[in-house]
């Protein structure tokens, strides 16, 4: 009995006197302060640096600057901690889910934004950020290595910082061993051939899944309710997102399920060759990349309205165009470089594939996206 | 109400109040623009409305259907393993949907194990994913220890005398469980069978990843419409409609319970090996069923971490495979060099801590709720169905809430040691005014989910206070005893056990939670979920082998801790 109460007891005031139990198993050096050291206390933040700091230190303060970004972010430690030294800030990130789903976290928390920055908003929902209003406008001077083609807003209140192109793949091997080729348009798809082997992801749920119905929209315009009612008598396999398509439904990966195209990356062929469990010479899968079947996603970053670091978020802003940060994300985050003096991976160079001609985004994207997806699912789930 | 009434509510109302109705309402009120829903918006919510009910009464039912002699098995009997397989049936509780799916991919897939074997037997293979059948299953698989533990604590604890007294006046074994031990057994049936439909009813995960696009529920619906089209009237309407439907089923919980008390007696554990020839037999059959449904889907994560499969090559015919370990040694290394790399160690440790602040939290907070609720007044019958309704309420919801709610930066005290004297450290405080904010702090994982283990809690207690005899506690008063020690002596023997399967039951919720700790991840304390969609967001063989590694670290972390949870001898309880 007085064990009990006694570790209620302590955990009780642990709780109370710390105004954050930091769980402090994080990768930070803040690890080690566990035992009653309440310098940290209240702060929330566990930066491993202001352990020595007083509340109202002067000079050479560390400040921090938050970038909040979807799930899928990823970035060299190294690539960081230069950013880091360089302007004595500490980088802190918040990670808020998918795409669709982190930048509508963004918008309604507005008012007190979450973060200094913003990175991960796509063509796919740019107005929608653009829209709420979300950005401070920042033309920043690295912008002058991006082509044009890549900056969607002329005010540049949300800056390109990468693209990706959204391909079907197919198991090479599947279509070896069955002497087929591969569809060499969105209408080969319907082809009886070609029957119960794609899965697609639902857009109403997945960014990918989107980007496809987007693609056959630039190409069948008004007509893609008929052509997706085809790829259904087709034999089209819709699931929920990415991860169930590609590890469970699609036969070319891991998970050796029934479907030998998917919807995917024209980078995940590079990432199979790089994430395999033994060396691999060739890649497994290939990315299917004639003219009009890819939809293009270009990601884009913006300083996040009423930030009170504007001077470092433009800092990080040019960091992120510059050269090292635009070369450590292919093979973090499998996309390509906006910086058109940045070199790719090798693997990139031997592996990956970039679309021809992909399509774009439709301009009254905006106003009809809701009606398109409702119209994709009465005619493909129902 | 008096005022010591009063105090004991003060504490769990507040932090329902603060963690779960102003955040629903702050969100809810930015969703009040009801004439932009389309017309074609109701009907199709009625359509998803009666799905839901639908699919979740099946759940409910299918779940008694077994959970009820796997009950009666584990309070009854003493079989080998039987303390392994009691953790086995709670360790699906705590598993992300996405390893869950997998595991049932694994053996009834495509390419799964059963479908292997009836091709080769020359049979057609089943197709189980994106049926209702995956839907039901997985729902059972997931919702049968909910059953398991309610209705076995209070088997384990009723008063024996009742159906030896049936059985010595001529009732059959049958007879005597369908009159007498059922009967008995009502209120903790009911508190489980409406745990488990309301997880049915708000379940998400299941019906996006088993069911397929096909099928949509309620939540499935909000998670589209807030998460991804941003439409929150629509959302609104939606979680107003799932708040509202859990509000009845707990008024009618409450009505069919309320005279529904069993008296329970505090003694040792009874169960015993199997005697009769019919008792052996059906300790036999549950046990392979239990093997056959818990066992299997989760074997094959563990096999699957360990096994070395490519995708087929064009280039090479054969594959070979083989076993690897390949898959957790290089959890331990961050090759790549990447920011975000998660050390198991550190995940499994972060979800620890918040597992165990959840426990701690939600017994604190729950005790002076579930006393308050076992002797009702007027208010607490008013009350009681309100608690319940974070159980049903919508997690995209109520994440979106605490995002409009809590971002804005809060003052705190913020304290330093100044010197040390005799030992004694000199604290100074001071009023923080930084950017303290709630949403962004650690803190906020394990405030959410006591937030959703709470119901639990206050249920679970409350079943086991509320069988307690008034007439125990008159008699240990009437001898002297005070009411401390009426507590420590009449109370606390008969819901120690209820209190640490409350316990197991708010640090299972806590481990396996995944909606509010993707709300913003803070990538530095990932949890061991997390960490395993981390690795399922790229492509590459390393990377789903990896997830299968972390998925069999996450599966023998939480068994271990249930194992010892449930081997908890609480002080002055004795064996049980």
């Amino acid at each position: 009995m007085k064990k009990i109460f006694l570790t209620f007891l302590i955990l009780t005031v642990f709780l109370t006197a710390c105004g954050a139990p930091t769980p402090t198993a994080g990768p930070t050096p803040a690890a080690s302060d566990i035992p009653a050291e309440p310098t940290t206390a209240g702060s929330g933040e566990a930066l491993p640096t202001d352990t020595a700091v007083p509340p109202a230190a002067a000079s050479g303060e560390v400040r921090t600057l938050t970038i909040m970004s979807h799930d899928s972010f990823g970035v060299s430690e190294g690539v960081i901690q230069e950013f880091e030294l360089a302007n004595n800030v500490k980088i802190s990130f918040l990670k808020a889910g998918d795409a669709g789903a982190a930048l509508n976290k963004a918008i309604i928390a507005k008012d007190a934004p979450l973060a200094d920055l913003f990175y991960g908003v796509d063509n796919s929902f740019l107005s929608r950020a653009l829209d709420a209003d979300i950005f401070e406008p920042y033309t920043s001077p690295a912008l002058a290595d991006v082509p044009t083609e890549f900056q969607l807003d002329a005010k540049s209140r949300a800056l390109p910082v990468d693209y990706g192109d959204v391909c079907i793949n197919y198991s090479k091997a599947f279509f070896d061993k069955n002497g087929l080729q591969p569809p060499a348009s969105l209408d080969d798809l319907k082809k009886p051939e070609y029957k119960d082997l794609l899965v697609v992801e639902n857009p109403a749920t997945s960014s990918p899944g989107l980007a496809f119905l987007l693609a056959t929209i630039a190409q069948y315009g008004d007509g893609y309710v008929d052509y997706w009612k085809a790829l259904k008598a087709n034999g089209v396999v819709v699931v929920d997102g990415w991860d169930t398509a590609y590890y469970t439904n699609f036969s070319g990966s891991s998970g050796n399920g029934p479907q030998p195209m998917v919807v995917s990356y024209a980078s995940s062929p590079a990432a199979e060759v790089i994430f395999a469990t033994t060396p691999l010479d060739s890649a497994p899968t290939a990315s299917i990349v004639a003219p009009g079947t890819c939809f293009r996603q270009i990601e884009f970053v913006g300083i996040l309205k009423g930030t009170p670091n504007r001077d470092l978020a433009e800092k990080f802003i040019d960091f992120m165009l510059s050269v090292p940060f635009q070369e450590d994300m292919p093979l973090k985050m499998f996309v390509y470089p906006v910086n058109s003096n940045a070199t790719l991976p090798e693997a990139f160079v031997q592996y990956a594939e970039v679309a021809q001609s992909p399509a774009g985004v439709p301009t009254n994207l905006e106003s009809m996206r809701d009606t398109w997806i409702n119209a994709w699912t009465e005619a493909v789930l129902q | 109400m008096t005022r010591s009434r009063f105090l004991t509510w003060l504490a769990p109302l507040a932090f329902l109040g603060l963690f779960f109705f102003l955040p629903f309402a702050r969100i809810l009120a930015l969703g009040t623009d009801f004439a932009s829903l389309r017309p074609s918006f109701w009907g199709q919510t009625f359509n998803i409305l009666v799905f839901t009910l639908w699919q979740a009464t099946l759940s409910t039912l299918l779940t008694l259907l077994l959970g009820l002699p796997l009950a009666l098995l584990f309070a009854r009997y003493n079989f080998p393993g039987k303390g392994f397989l009691r953790t086995l049936t709670a360790i699906p509780f705590m598993l992300p949907t996405v390893v869950v799916a997998a595991g049932f991919n694994a053996l009834l897939g495509h390419s799964g194990w059963v479908n292997l074997l009836l091709t080769k037997a020359g049979l057609p293979p089943v197709t189980f994913v994106y049926t209702l059948g995956a839907i039901l299953a997985a729902h059972v698989f997931y919702n049968t220890t909910v059953v398991i533990r309610l209705v076995s604590t209070a088997l384990a604890g009723m008063d024996m005398r009742l159906s030896d007294a049936a059985r010595s006046l001529g009732a059959s074994p049958l007879q005597t469980l369908w009159r007498v031990t059922l009967p008995l057994l009502r209120p903790s049936i009911f508190a489980a069978s409406l745990l488990v439909f309301l997880f049915d009813f708000t379940s998400y995960g299941v019906i996006l990843l088993l069911g397929g696009p096909k099928f949509v529920t309620l939540e499935v619906q909000i998670y589209i419409q807030a998460l991804f089209m941003l439409n929150l009237p629509a959302a609104a309407v939606l979680s107003l409609l799932q708040l509202f439907c859990t509000l009845i089923f707990s008024v009618l919980y409450n009505r069919y319970t309320a005279r529904a008390t069993a008296p329970l007696k505090p003694r040792a554990a009874w169960s015993q090996a199997p005697k009769t020839n019919g008792e052996k037999l059906f300790v036999t059959i549950m046990v392979t069923v239990l093997l056959a449904f818990f066992a299997l889907p989760l074997l094959a994560l563990p096999v699957r971490s360990v096994s070395r499969v490519e995708p087929e090559r064009a280039q090479r015919t054969v594959q070979a495979p083989g076993l690897t370990t390949s898959y957790y040694t290089e959890l331990f290394i961050n090759r790549r060099d990447s920011l975000f790399h998660v050390p198991p160690v550190n995940a499994a440790l972060n979800s620890l801590t918040y597992a165990s602040v959840t426990v701690v939290l939600s017994l604190l907070l729950g005790f002076p709720a579930a006393i308050a609720l076992a002797r009702p007044g007027r208010f607490e019958k008013l009350l009681d169905p309100f608690l319940m309704l974070p159980l049903g309420a919508s997690a995209v919801t109520l994440g979106l809430g605490y995002i409009v709610t809590f971002n804005r930066p809060l003052p705190s005290i913020q304290c330093s040691v100044d010197s040390v004297q005799f030992f004694l450290p000199t604290v100074h405080c001071s009023l923080n005014t930084a950017r303290w904010v709630l949403l962004t702090s650690p803190l906020l994982i394990p405030l959410a989910h006591t937030t959703i283990a709470l119901p639990f809690v206050i249920r679970n207690l409350q079943t086991a206070l509320a069988t307690i005899p008034q007439r125990y506690r008159e008699a240990a008063t009437i001898l002297g005893a005070s009411r401390w020690q009426v507590w420590r002596t009449v109370d606390w023997p008969i819901i120690a056990r209820a209190t640490v399967s409350a316990g197991a039951f708010a640090f299972t919720v806590s481990l396996g939670e995944f909606g509010a700790a993707s709300l913003l991840t803070r990538p530095e304390f990932p949890t061991l979920p997390t960490a395993i969609y981390t690795f399922l967001s790229h492509p590459g063989g390393l990377n789903y082998g990896q997830a299968m590694a972390m998925a069999t670290l996450l599966m023998v972390f939480t068994g271990l801790n249930i194992f010892v949870i449930e081997r908890l001898r609480l002080p002055g309880t004795g064996d049980f």
